[in-house]
């Protein structure tokens, strides 16, 4: 209708970035990742530097939901998904500075060898990276199913982390001289583990955008 | 939620053969806001006007249903139908003061009704003016036309008549529609004053001023009363499809 066009082309500008944001999130997620287990620093730098982009997507979704508030008076649908949009915008620049929290893991780690291969943060890694991209599916379909598939996810990114602080905790106590990096690695554990609490907060954003009510998946 | 005011029960309202308000049963909280929103023609006007009576004035126009006020069915040709606006204040569209001065606007109804009393009638004035924030704008100027006033003025000088006569409901069909935005602002404030002490049912086509003033929305659509709710479920979260298409301008 032609009274809503502007409005219409705002909205659609709104999920453009998101869908950008979401992007640009998992590609860092795996390059760090690549990094921590092919210890590239290189690799970890150009992470580092690509964030401030992701942040200024932000604000770029950040104005532009001001601006259809302030001139479009949204209601109802419309004015739910602004609101989801700022929320998940938020969540996924969150999601960008663990990923680049991981790359910073590598610049520390920079000229050691790993005193073991790594198994469980790869694993969580493929998952959370898999949640990203399902969540920002499940926000453009508007796929309830789909954003709650999230929870699922979540716990087994939950259950690998409890394994993974475990198995450091026994190797720190074997073996006191890699604590330092065993230290490291638990964090990229936990920054992973976020991550995908933050890709959960999206399937609860798009549950609200949807259905109207507020699941809490994060349980 | 509070006490029940009035009610509707399967109001009907034809205009000739044409049904332009469809069985509606709505309850009406006291001292409450209730907006009444829809586009154009969907009968929200003419199920106003029948809450008091109004559309007796209107040739071919019939009325089936009840509507219950104060333990009466208005719709009971029996009705002292002058009485009833006495319960009921109506404020229009546009401000329609009397051809007389500030004063005689508000003193009429209720001298109409038996006051005669220079005292009392006094009182009334003031109280009505002070109710609707007027009585410091005009209170030097009692004497002088109700016209003189600004569009705002006589809106709330509209308000102020109303209120003379000791209603318990005040019906209001667009009453900031021909205003300006700073006189609209304080139709809106007033409103939110007004309801501590009266129900208010209010026509409006600006969906943030329902939005903004009333308890409840009542959503219209070709006679029917689609959606019913808390404002801000209606306007955060609306149960029907065609309200949420309503109110984000996809139709009407």
């Amino acid at each position: 209708m032609v009274t809503r066009r502007d409005f219409d082309i705002g909205l659609e500008q709104l999920q453009k970035m998101l869908v950008e944001m979401g992007e640009r999130v998992e590609r860092a997620l795996a390059g760090a990742m690549d990094a921590l287990e092919s210890m590239n620093a290189s690799e970890a730098r150009e992470i580092v530097k690509g964030d401030p982009e992701l942040n200024q997507i932000e604000e770029r979704i950040a104005d532009l939901g001001a601006k259809l508030i302030a001139t479009q008076q949204p209601v109802a649908k419309d004015l739910r998904r602004i609101l989801v949009a700022l929320k998940i915008s938020s969540d996924l620049e969150r999601m960008g500075d663990l990923s680049v929290d991981v790359a910073k893991v590598v610049l520390r780690l920079e000229g050691q060898t790993l005193f073991k291969p790594l198994l469980d943060l790869p694993r969580m890694a493929a998952i959370s990276r898999t949640m990203i991209v399902e969540s920002i599916r499940s926000y453009v379909d508007e796929n309830v199913d789909l954003a709650y598939k999230m929870a699922k996810d979540d716990d087994q990114v939950d259950a690998l982390y409890s394994q993974l602080m475990h198995e450091m905790f026994l190797l720190m106590a074997e073996n006191p001289k890699i604590v330092g990096q065993a230290m490291l690695l638990s964090f990229v554990g936990r920054y992973i583990e976020r991550i995908a609490d933050h890709a959960t907060n999206i399937g609860e954003s798009v549950v609200f955008l949807v259905v109207g009510n507020r699941p809490d998946l994060n349980q | 939620m509070n006490e029940q005011a009035f009610y509707t029960k399967d109001l009907s309202v034809y205009y000739g053969e044409k049904q332009a308000v469809k069985k509606i049963s709505m309850d009406f909280p006291d001292r409450q806001v209730v907006a009444l929103i829809g586009p154009s023609g969907c009968g929200k006007s003419t199920f106003l006007r029948s809450l008091n009576r109004m559309n007796d004035l209107i040739a071919g126009c019939r009325i089936e249903g009840e509507v219950w006020i104060g333990g009466q069915n208005i719709c009971d040709p029996a009705t002292d139908v002058v009485s009833l606006r006495q319960k009921i204040g109506m404020v229009w569209q546009r401000p329609n003061p009397f051809h007389k001065s500030i004063y005689e606007n508000i003193a009429f109804g209720p001298r109409y009704h038996g006051i005669r009393g220079r005292k009392e009638l006094d009182r009334i004035v003031e109280d009505c003016l002070r109710k609707t924030a007027l009585w410091d704008e005009v209170k030097d100027r009692l004497d002088q036309s109700g016209l003189a006033l600004s569009g705002g003025q006589q809106q709330r000088l509209c308000i102020a008549r109303s209120l003379a006569v000791k209603p318990r409901i005040l019906l209001m069909d667009e009453p900031a529609s021909a205003l300006d935005p700073v006189s609209t602002a304080k139709i809106e404030e007033l409103i939110g004053e007004l309801k501590k002490e009266y129900s208010i049912v209010i026509v409006t086509h600006n969906m943030q001023q329902a939005a903004r003033i009333s308890d409840r929305t009542a959503f219209f659509f070709l006679g029917d009363l689609v959606e019913y709710d808390d404002t801000q479920k209606m306007f955060t979260n609306p149960s029907r499809k065609s309200t949420d298409d309503y109110l984000s301008g996809r139709f009407g």
